[in-house]
């Protein structure tokens, strides 16, 4: 079951194409890794998903349902660009945010309360948001994304601004709604949470979807038998079928990157080794979505 | 529907929260107050007390300068070098000195004073002289004294107005004036200052980054009318609050003050409540001399006057503060709003400007398209009003007035939501005109 089905989204702004035919569905109760480099759309393609602008072409489904204004109580919304009312107290903020989203004051004053409780700040439910530190505020602007407990989160860039520890801490409460059923589309440059965190992931480029799919499926896709072996002896002799992409030497050991070709099996080459040295380990080397997004984003290396 | 609520909760209750809130609402009746205790105190002070020196070398004006209120003449027979060297000794405010000379050629008068002596009493003083020039030429000529006295006429025209049903009453200009001017003040005022906070609040959602939060759950439209209302709502209130403490500091004062007061006093106190078309409450003779000021009053059709000013003020500020909106939504900073508040502005000081013209022509063509006008018929329709609008023509301007902000409104609504989006943009009109294109 899919949460989201975008079919055929096109946004243009003036001479701008900002998004161009995007369609990828996103999968009921996981993370969904939404990436690209900047520019690419990921944030027009969120403000149509949290009904801030239109597209031009296409829609949005949620739950099946053609996304309307009833939809924007089930979705929690952390931007990019974010901030609060300075001069609010961190209470009277939360309160305001959450009714806007259609919650009920004695429910909304009772969920706060937990959230304050549970980031270990209900001392500061009396403090103006001018009075907190960074990391603080953006503590509050998470329990606000999250408060009116919304089938749909959407973080941009959450991490941003946090330090190790409060990330993790809420990297943990990120797979802890997950847990309690919600999806969570997660935008961000940081590849490396997206490997950590993320189910599936979409990779826009110059408005284009370039991938999308299952994390798993992705990186098998971008394998391209490639392995990397190490040996004790001398550098292996040439063998049909295999490329040698890089030789490095430490002492007695020989580390080499090869590539296959179709035809060859990788206990062809177990044979060539062994039977001239020593085979020390040999891996497949899997591609990081680091290295797919580079590849994907920046085929030709420059631009 | 009840997200805007929420939203005018918000923006009003954060505002009249504010400790600036509570030193305007403090500071403006005594601001307010002032603007009507000063100068009814000016004129119960009487003005200080001067002496001045006359030397009549020419004898034809020896029973000319009489002492009188705070001017005291006094006749003194040194000559003119001593009297000038003991100006300043003698505590003597100026000296005036008259020459031998004939009424054909009445030259050389001079008045010597430390300070300026100033328009009035120099005018004073050249019709006391001309006066008695003119006096002594016509005994020359032949007529009497008697005849003379009887030559001095007084004239007042009562102004009256006709209505449709033939009826008459007796029209207060003066009041009129005082009351169109006070109503097209307030609305001046009001607009300008609650305009510059909506701009203000739309520029701190920009800034602080909270807007695509609250976008995210509202439409810009209902954030933008909800600031616009809860904002309106704080002026509202203050200026509520602004008239009840107000008119309780001015009740309280004059009476206090009527109650040691002569008559000529409590005239001049008439006179000055007549101008500002606020009567105060009097006990004793006071009270007779009020009830004059309030019959000139009673012409103006009173609830007439405060509903337009009502609708006025409130059509005013949603007109023109839908535009600060949009202003607001297109800029990063206060800096940055100069060179669209400009033209914003510009018809509401124009409309200030022209209204000593609508006073002299209250229902000339000018006053009557002005006040068609919806960037300049809050201003202008107010000050109109005391003097007998006809109903066709109120109806009219509020009908524009309604169409002015549904427009204003709709304008600003689409350039506010493509504006609160973009930073760090340069803005001009021609970007103005492509958001209000875009489509939503």
């Amino acid at each position: 079951m899919n949460l989201i089905d975008i079919q055929n989204i096109s946004k243009r702004y003036g001479d701008h194409q900002a998004l161009d035919n995007i369609s990828f569905a996103i999968p009921d109760n996981s993370i969904f890794g939404l990436l690209g480099p900047n520019g690419a759309g990921k944030t027009t393609l969120i403000r149509i998903i949290t009904q801030i602008i239109m597209s031009d072409q296409g829609e949005v489904l949620f739950n099946g349902v053609k996304l309307d204004p009833e939809h924007i109580r089930q979705i929690g919304y952390l931007p990019e660009e974010r901030g609060l009312y300075k001069k609010m107290k961190v209470g009277e903020q939360l309160l305001y945010l959450a009714q806007l989203k259609g919650m009920e004051k004695r429910e909304a004053v009772t969920k706060i309360k937990h959230w304050l409780k549970k980031l270990e700040i209900s001392s500061w439910s009396n403090k103006a948001i001018e009075d907190l530190s960074k990391g603080m505020q953006q503590k509050i602007q998470f329990i606000a994304t999250v408060v009116h407990e919304p089938s749909l989160i959407i973080l941009d860039e959450p991490f941003s601004g946090f330090d190790p520890v409060n990330a993790n801490l809420i990297k943990d409460e990120i797979f802890e709604l997950r847990e309690k059923g919600a999806t969570v589309i997660f935008s961000t440059h940081r590849m490396e949470s997206v490997e950590e965190l993320c189910d599936d992931i979409a990779l826009i480029n110059h408005s284009k979807l370039v991938i999308s799919g299952k994390k798993g499926d992705i990186k098998n896709q971008y394998r391209d038998n490639t392995f990397i072996t190490e040996h004790i002896g001398d550098e292996l002799r040439p063998l049909a079928g295999v490329e040698v992409l890089s030789v490095l030497k430490k002492g007695e050991l020989v580390k080499t990157e090869l590539k296959l070709d179709e035809g060859i099996g990788v206990n062809d080459l177990v044979t060539h080794i062994t039977s001239q040295s020593t085979l020390v380990s040999l891996n497949e080397k899997i591609p990081s979505i680091n290295d797919i997004f580079i590849s994907t984003v920046n085929p030709s290396g420059h631009e | 529907m009840n997200k805007i609520l929420l939203i005018i909760k918000r923006e009003y209750i954060s505002r009249v929260k504010k400790k600036s809130f509570l030193i305007m609402t403090v500071l403006g009746p005594i601001l307010f107050s002032g603007l009507f205790i000063v100068p009814i105190w000016l004129a119960t002070r009487g003005g200080d007390e001067k002496v001045i020196q006359v030397i009549d070398e020419s004898g034809l004006f020896a029973e000319e300068f009489v002492s009188a209120d705070n001017m005291t003449y006094v006749y003194v027979a040194e000559d003119l070098e001593t009297a000038k060297s003991a100006l300043a000794v003698n505590n003597v405010f100026g000296l005036l000195y008259i020459p031998e000379m004939t009424i054909e050629a009445p030259e050389g008068v001079k008045f010597y004073s430390t300070q300026n002596p100033g328009f009035g009493l120099k005018a004073d003083l050249e019709k006391k002289i001309r006066e008695r020039i003119e006096n002594i030429k016509l005994i020359n000529s032949g007529l009497n004294q008697e005849f003379l006295d009887g030559l001095k006429s007084h004239v007042a025209i009562q102004t009256v107005n006709l209505s449709d049903s033939g009826s008459e009453s007796e029209s207060s200009t003066g009041a009129a004036t005082a009351v169109g001017y006070i109503g097209a003040f307030l609305i001046y005022f009001f607009i300008f200052l609650y305009g510059a906070q909506i701009m203000r609040g739309v520029i701190e959602e920009k800034t602080n980054r909270i807007i695509e939060v609250i976008i995210a759950s509202v439409k810009p439209f209902h954030l933008m009318m909800g600031k616009i209302i809860g904002v309106g709502g704080v002026g509202l209130t203050q200026f509520l609050l602004w008239v009840a403490l107000s008119s309780a500091i001015v009740t309280g004062i004059t009476a206090v003050v009527s109650s040691d007061m002569t008559p000529e006093q409590i005239e001049a106190m008439q006179q000055v409540d007549q101008l500002s078309g606020m009567p105060s409450p009097q006990q004793s003779e006071a009270q007779a001399a009020i009830e004059n000021s309030m019959g000139a009053l009673g012409q103006i059709n009173i609830p007439l006057v405060l509903s337009c000013f009502v609708f006025y003020f409130l059509a005013g500020y949603l007109f023109y503060g839908a535009l600060f909106a949009a202003i607001g939504s297109a800029v990063d900073s206060d800096a940055d709003s100069q060179q669209f508040m400009f033209p914003v502005t510009i018809p509401l000081i124009f409309s200030v400007v022209v209204l000593s013209a609508v006073i002299n022509d209250p229902h000339g063509s000018l006053a009557f398209w002005l006040s068609l006008v919806p960037f300049t018929s809050p201003v202008i329709m107010m000050m109109r009003i005391p003097f007998d609008v006809p109903v066709w023509q109120i109806a009219l301007s509020m009908v524009s007035m309604i169409g002015g902000f549904i427009f204003t409104t709709w304008l600003a609504s689409r350039i506010y939501r493509v504006g609160i989006f973009m930073h760090g943009t340069k803005v001009n009109y021609k970007t103005l005109a492509k958001w209000f294109m875009m489509k939503s």
